[in-house]
């Protein structure tokens, strides 16, 4: 999640605030880790640092709360950027998942046991997300559903994996 | 002293169950406590809709016992399993469920009809359990003119008419897209909770067995519970 790129998004909306940033943000996309002021002013003034945004007025009283801030033209091509750049697949081959099982197999442990404890672990979790989903509004919806499909990717892995068990331990074992 | 566990409103001990030379299950065990909705997972061919087949006393297993609220099936007549099932259970499945030539109305009054209610009554009710299921609005249309999800919304409507005490469902949203099949099952589950019926959801897709509140895994005809607390 890039933050930097959030807040200039919010600012291409018109200037705001150092507080009206941070409450924007938390609304949107804090669900779970609402920003820090340290980290909202940090970012400002890095993006302040490569004219990114520009100061747009001080109200009497000066300190950084008092600061209005407006996205610049640079600043509106990067959101644009990053917009259109899609981000890279994560490669999972490497996970922890996969590790567990290979050391499980390698070292004569039970790894159908490893792999049901942890399809139990991912199901618990997508029911907290369908409870939450349920009581939630539209983003949390979205969200929600965005945090079901990976974990629902990751069964499809450990259902695979699961079926794939006995051929693995050949290969893997020493 | 601890406080004496809810009896088991269904039981499957140690089922197993062939299809001339296929075994379908060979050791599979589950319980259901009343209002508990619990999925029943694994891949094609595990045997997970045998042994729904089984709990609902559609299918009588080879070897080993099933019980419903204390009874066992193998014990009850014909009759009284077929009694058994138009009154205490209701069923979705995935395809076909739904009489063509009938209106969704009359669909979901047939339940009430069989078991000798009057026209009037049963198609209040009917007419009641659309609304719920929020598909009220097709109530005089044929199932091949509504939507899979209406129609299978139609089918929870006419699984729940009777007030079961346990739902049986058997990929009730395979035939859905993601959308449609959401809304099937927050409607089923939701319902289903309010009424206070078990429901037992065979699913190979967690994301609809995330609905439950907990799930068997069936493989190779065993059967498997992963606790994670």
């Amino acid at each position: 999640m890039s933050v930097g790129h959030t807040l200039l998004g919010i600012l291409e909306q018109g200037p705001r605030h150092g507080y009206e940033l941070k409450r924007a943000y938390d609304e949107h996309f804090g669900h779970d880790r609402p920003l820090h002021y340290g980290q909202v002013y940090a970012t400002l003034s890095r993006l302040l640092r490569n004219g990114l945004i520009i100061e747009d007025g001080v109200e009497q009283g000066g300190g950084p709360d008092r600061k209005r801030y407006a996205v610049t033209d640079e600043g509106v091509t990067d959101v644009e950027r990053w917009l259109t750049t899609p981000e890279k697949p994560e490669p999972y081959l490497q996970s922890t998942l996969y590790t567990k099982v290979v050391i499980a197999l390698r070292s004569g442990r039970d790894a159908e046991d490893l792999l049901d404890t942890q399809r139990a672990a991912h199901l618990a979790m997508m029911r907290e997300l369908v409870t939450r989903k349920s009581r939630g509004d539209l983003t949390d919806q979205l969200i929600c559903d965005h945090a079901l499909f990976h974990l629902e990717a990751d069964l499809r892995w450990l259902e695979l994996t699961t079926a794939r068990l006995a051929d693995l331990g050949k290969q893997v074992r020493p | 002293m601890t406080k004496p566990a809810t009896p088991p409103l269904l039981v499957a001990d140690s089922i197993a169950k062939s299809f001339g030379p296929t075994k379908a299950l060979t050791q599979a065990s589950m319980t259901v406590a009343p209002g508990e909705i619990v999925a029943v997972m694994g891949p094609s061919g595990s045997g997970k809709s045998t042994l729904l087949h089984c709990l609902a006393g559609i299918i009588a297993p080879d070897a080993g016992m099933v019980s419903y609220a204390g009874q066992g099936l193998a014990q009850l007549s014909d009759t009284r399993r077929s009694a058994l099932r138009r009154t205490d259970f209701g069923f979705v499945f995935q395809f076909g469920q739904l009489v063509p030539e009938l209106t969704c109305l009359e669909n979901v009054a047939l339940p009430l009809r069989l078991g000798g209610g009057r026209r009037r009554d049963a198609e209040a009710r009917a007419t009641e359990w659309l609304a719920r299921l929020e598909v009220g609005d097709i109530a005089g249309k044929r199932p091949g003119e509504v939507s899979g999800g209406q129609g299978q919304r139609v089918a929870v409507s006419r699984a729940l008419v009777t007030s079961p005490k346990a739902v049986f469902a058997d990929e009730p949203t395979g035939a859905l897209d993601s959308l449609a099949g959401e809304h099937v099952m927050r409607l089923l589950t939701d319902t289903a909770r309010e009424t206070g019926a078990a429901v037992v959801l065979v699913t190979h897709e967690p994301r609809v067995a995330a609905y439950a509140d907990r799930e068997v895994v069936v493989r190779d005809g065993r059967t498997k519970a992963v606790e994670f607390a």
